[in-house]
């Protein structure tokens, strides 16, 4: 009798035993899966971060490569850390910085609610309209992507120019008399960044509302909402997923937007991008510029952390 | 015709009172497909009208005309004696409920009721309250604020329809509004859904394509075939007195033989089957001697005979082939000499092995039925 019970008592704990083994060895299946988009992170991210976060936090010096070393090894064999904020504190307190960073927040901001307001009706058309024209709508949309990005720039440049299109239809049509100063202007910026980012804009914007049930419409209406009620209330709030993939997608990128305001606004338009481009180049401060890069990072970390719980948010709801 | 109810209760039978949706000649073309095809049908206030016919036939469509989301090719529709004509879905008198619900996702149970009140500019208080009112009808009181992926099937079913009743329309829609539920399900929501009808007074039209569910719910059905309305009546009417083979056929089961008028008298005629079968109906019909028609018996009004009957007219010969016990009734499948298969059914008042008399396999029957359970088709 007792026996029989002890007996039973051992082979439960073996069973438990493999079990546990069974877990352990899902446990580290697990892990592996997940080690692998750590890995990526490391690997590509957070190792060049460190790298620009190390020289951000040097001198700039006359050496290949032109900046001082973190760490040294004394003589006496201690090691001496050198770390120097002095870059930050300088990009705090020189103005220039400051309204530079200011100011790409701002074209990127109004440049994403161009292309919003833009974008929008233009998702919602191709949503709506019959399957085969919708085909040839998308292919549109992706077709610049075919050819250069910089030749698109430099073909704009063509147009906002002195002798450029844009002047001619405008002084043909009789708006103008003389031609007008287009391009090195902060508007030649704006053209860029909203032609350039609207793609960008759109394809989130059609993915989200192409999912919409159109019934959901049929029976807004059949409550009694007007048309403009009904998007408001039906197609407006269900969409915002795409309302801030897109924004996210135009927002980040244009922040740090180099190349436009560089062809496109010349001198005249002071964007972070092109500020971190002179401290590389023309200043050969690396220390500086990559204080810049990373206060940049800084300040897209935010609006990325917002998409991230709007996603969390999302996935959760679903 | 022995009809079951008042005579307050069948409008359709006084020409005074005027229809509440009147379609007139409506067909609805697709292209070069005709959906609807030149539909008349008059539907009268607080009636529970149902739309019956298979796949395709044309009900949705039919449907989506009144709800204003489909327009007639041509035609008129007329609600509440106005012509509909050019009038968008939302200033219908109307409320549809959706054969997919149609539930607003981002919205709780309560928006989504409330949804249509607050487009009419109810205020609030009374919004919370005829809210509050319609989701303990349908009981979902506690499931108030709750979104529509957090509840079952059966429960979305119910904010669809609380959705479309809380505007008390003089009109609801109902696209086969129990399609989604099972048969326990769907018949108690059938029951709730007469009750909810006699309590608010409203006209319900409802598209299915349960017979079942179409003759327990309705007061009149009409039977659809490809655009066409072929019959309509109330749900005796429709079972008992088809008009032709294919309602006979569409609802319900139906021994159908063809035949030839042999004698056509003012009170009644008689048929020779094509297996020479006589077949007498005790009624006079518009039927030539020597046209060809059709003979149609329902299974549960034949008799079987174990014992010899005397010969006569509407006695089938054959020997039993099947049996299917079902509880409370049998299905019996006799074999004719013909090697024709007529199908009967039987209420099981005893337990049937036990019954000395009991119908058995192989056992050699004759089927009778009454003159007046016959009915003469001729198309
Ligand atoms: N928008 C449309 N364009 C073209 N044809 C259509 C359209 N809507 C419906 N049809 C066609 O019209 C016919 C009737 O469709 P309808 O939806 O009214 O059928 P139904 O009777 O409701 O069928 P079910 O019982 O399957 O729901 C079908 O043959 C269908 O293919
Ligand atoms: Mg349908």
């Amino acid at each position: 009798m007792s026996d029989n019970a002890i007996s039973n008592e051992s082979s439960i704990q073996e069973r438990s035993t493999l079990s546990w083994l069974d877990d352990k060895l899902q446990q580290s299946w697990k892990f592996l899966l997940l080690l692998i988009p750590y890995a990526w992170l490391l690997i590509f991210f957070l190792a060049p971060f460190i790298l620009v976060l190390k020289v951000s936090m040097a001198e700039p010096a006359y050496a290949r490569p032109p900046y001082t070393p973190l760490w040294e090894w004394a003589e006496d064999g201690y090691l001496t850390i050198t770390l120097i904020f002095e870059n930050f504190s300088y990009l705090w307190e020189d103005e220039l910085y400051y309204e530079t960073y200011l100011n790409s927040v701002v074209i990127a901001f109004n440049s994403t609610i161009m292309c919003l307001l833009i974008g929008y009706p233009i998702a919602y058309g191709i949503v709506r309209s019959s399957t085969s024209v919708r085909n040839i709508l998308l292919l549109l949309i992706i077709l610049p992507f075919w050819t250069s990005f910089l030749l698109r720039v430099y073909a704009w440049m063509g147009i906002l120019g002195q002798g450029g299109e844009l002047n001619d239809i405008l002084i043909f049509l009789g708006i103008l008399d003389e031609p007008h100063q287009f391009l090195y202007t902060q508007f030649a910026v704006y053209v860029g960044i909203v032609y350039s980012y609207l793609p960008f804009m759109i394809l989130p914007l059609y993915a989200s509302l192409e999912k919409l049930d159109m019934t959901l419409n049929e029976a807004a209406a059949d409550l009694g909402a007007k048309p403009i009620t009904t998007f408001l209330t039906v197609t407006l709030p269900l969409s915002i997923p795409g309302i801030v993939a897109g924004s996210m997608l135009v927002f980040i990128p244009a922040t740090g937007e180099y190349v436009i305001p560089d062809l496109l606004g010349g001198g005249n338009v002071a964007m972070i991008g092109r500020q971190l481009f002179n401290e590389f180049g023309a200043n050969k401060d690396w220390p500086v510029a990559s204080a810049v890069a990373i206060a940049l990072l800084i300040l897209l970390v935010v609006p990325m952390m917002i998409y991230q719980h709007y996603q969390a948010k999302e996935t959760e709801a679903a | 015709m022995p009809l079951d109810t008042k005579i307050e209760d069948r409008p359709w039978l006084d020409s005074s009172i005027e229809p509440f949706i009147k379609i007139q000649n409506v067909t609805k073309k697709f292209g070069a497909f005709t959906a609807v095809d030149r539909i008349d049908l008059n539907v009268y206030q607080g009636e529970l009208f149902s739309l019956l016919g298979g796949s395709g036939c044309g009900k949705t469509t039919l449907l989506r005309m009144l709800a204003g989301f489909e327009e007639v090719t041509s035609g008129h529709i007329f609600i509440d004696g106005q012509d509909m004509a050019g009038i968008p879905p939302y200033e219908r008198p109307v409320n549809m409920m959706f054969q997919s619900y149609a539930l607003f996702p981002h919205m709780t149970v309560e928006k989504n009721v409330a949804y249509g009140l607050k487009r009419d500019g109810v205020p609030k208080l009374e919004i919370a309250s005829r809210v509050t009112e319609i989701l303990d009808m349908v009981e979902l009181g506690q499931f108030a604020s709750r979104k529509p992926h957090q509840l079952s099937g059966g429960q979305r079913q119910r904010v669809a329809l609380a959705r479309a009743l809380v505007k008390k329309p003089k009109l609801l829609l109902l696209d086969e509004p129990l399609g989604a539920l099972d048969k326990r399900l769907r018949e108690q929501t059938q029951f709730e859904l007469m009750d909810l009808q006699e309590q608010l007074g409203i006209t319900f039209m409802v598209v299915t394509h349960d017979q079942e569910e179409a003759m327990t719910l309705s007061t009149r059905i009409a039977v659809m075939d490809q655009g066409d309305i072929i019959q309509i009546g109330t749900p005796t009417e429709i079972y008992e007195y088809p008009e032709s083979r294919f309602t006979a056929g569409f609802i319900g089961n139906v021994n159908m033989f063809e035949g030839r008028v042999t004698n056509n008298s003012a009170d009644h005629v008689t048929v020779q089957g094509t297996d020479g079968t006589e077949f007498y109906i005790d009624h006079g019909q518009n039927v030539k001697e020597g046209q060809k028609v059709w003979v149609a018996v329902r299974p549960e009004k034949l008799v079987i005979n174990k014992d010899a009957v005397a010969a006569g007219p509407n006695q089938l010969l054959g020997t039993v082939d099947d049996i299917g016990y079902m509880g409370n009734h049998s299905i019996y499948r006799v074999k004719l000499a013909s090697g024709r298969i007529v199908q009967t059914t039987a209420q099981n008042i005893v337990r049937p092995k036990d019954a000395e008399w009991a119908v058995d396999w192989d056992d050699k029957v004759t089927l009778t039925w009454e003159p007046s359970a016959t009915v003469l088709l001729t198309k």
